[in-house]
């Protein structure tokens, strides 16, 4: 009863328009940045390396190594901010949550399993 | 102007704000409250304002309790609670306060009863360190000295140590009210307040207010 209120009340702020991304996918959130009285779309690239929470508290976590240093941004999934996201490419993962990325070093550090060269590789 | 509402919490989530920041916000099912009685210090020596909450089937409740919501023109209610006034209040009996009293953005106060925690030790109680809890130690989670010895011979009072823990009434004050929604009766307010989903709770005007904010 109670739940259905609060589902109810954060209806309307839920987008359908995210694309169905995963753990492990390449995406790129773009992220409205405003500056001022202006907006410009800012661009942020990396592997999805989890994703939890349900409804308007979704969240997902995006890594990537910039100029040599680990990056992780989390952004809710419902956030206003986010333009779009699109999905570079799809992989194949053995885990919900890709943590263990954060102890990869140097070229495995952006390497994951991707998913049309596993598919390629059963043919 | 000053206003109080009796209410139900529903629970917590979060909503994005204006500046698309995502809040955490507890939502309360407030009103609507009819008017049930008004007191005056002719009468009664003292002013209030006496409101209901939550409607009541009137085989539930005494021909006492059913007289004095036929004398103030209302539904019978479950809850009936008192708040003071300065003797001249707007209020006539019957009137019925609802969510719309208030406005987003407004500060007010929530008066629940927190929830009950039974039996607590001082770690949990009052946040004491306690002790080691290895390397042959034998002092765990206990709260160290109660005290001097023969003087002054007793423990001090107000001495903190284990006990009955919640369930006590608290004030949280000045609360940012993000949302008022009007036809559900409810209101959306930043943060936390006491006590379990679905107990009862108190939302008035928040009484500590800068002046300016006012």
């Amino acid at each position: 009863m109670s739940q259905a209120i609060l589902e109810e009340i954060t209806k309307d702020q839920l987008t359908d328009d995210r694309a169905d991304f995963k753990v492990g996918d390449g995406v790129r959130v773009h992220l409205k940045v405003k500056e001022g009285d202006k907006t410009r779309i800012q661009i942020f690239a990396g592997i999805v390396i989890s994703r939890k929470g349900g409804g308007i508290q979704e969240a997902f976590t995006v890594r990537r190594i910039a100029s040599g240093v680990g990056v992780e941004k989390v952004f809710p999934v419902h956030s206003p901010t986010i333009e779009k996201i699109e999905i570079d490419r799809e992989s194949v993962t053995m885990r919900a949550r890709m943590y263990y990325m954060r102890d990869r070093i140097g070229k495995a550090a952006n390497q994951v399993k991707e998913k049309r060269l596993v598919e390629a590789g059963r043919k | 102007m000053n206003v109080a509402l009796l209410g139900k919490k529903i629970g917590m989530t979060q909503v994005f704000d204006d500046n698309n920041r995502l809040v955490p916000v507890t939502v309360i099912e407030a009103g609507p409250c009819p008017v049930t009685q008004i007191k005056s210090s002719e009468k009664d020596g003292y002013d209030a304002v006496q409101i209901g909450f939550r409607p009541q089937k009137e085989h539930r409740l005494s021909k006492a309790a059913l007289g004095h919501f036929k004398k103030a023109g209302v539904e019978p209610v479950a809850e009936l609670q008192e708040f003071r006034t300065n003797g001249n209040v707007e209020l006539s009996l019957g009137d019925v306060l609802t969510v719309e009293k208030f406005e987003s953005g407004q500060k007010i106060d929530v008066i629940g009863t927190s929830k009950g925690r039974g039996f607590q030790g001082v770690v949990k109680r009052y946040g004491f360190a306690g002790g080691p809890a290895s390397h042959g130690s034998m002092f765990h989670r206990r709260g160290g000295s109660y005290g001097m010895c023969q003087w002054p011979g007793h423990v001090i009072k107000g001495k903190k140590m284990p006990g009955h823990m919640g369930d006590v009434r608290r004030t949280v004050q000045n609360l940012e009210i993000v949302k008022v929604i009007a036809e559900k009766n409810l209101i959306l307010v930043k943060g936390s307040i006491p006590g379990s989903r679905g107990s009862l709770v108190t939302v008035r005007t928040a009484v500590k207010t800068k002046k300016a904010q006012a």
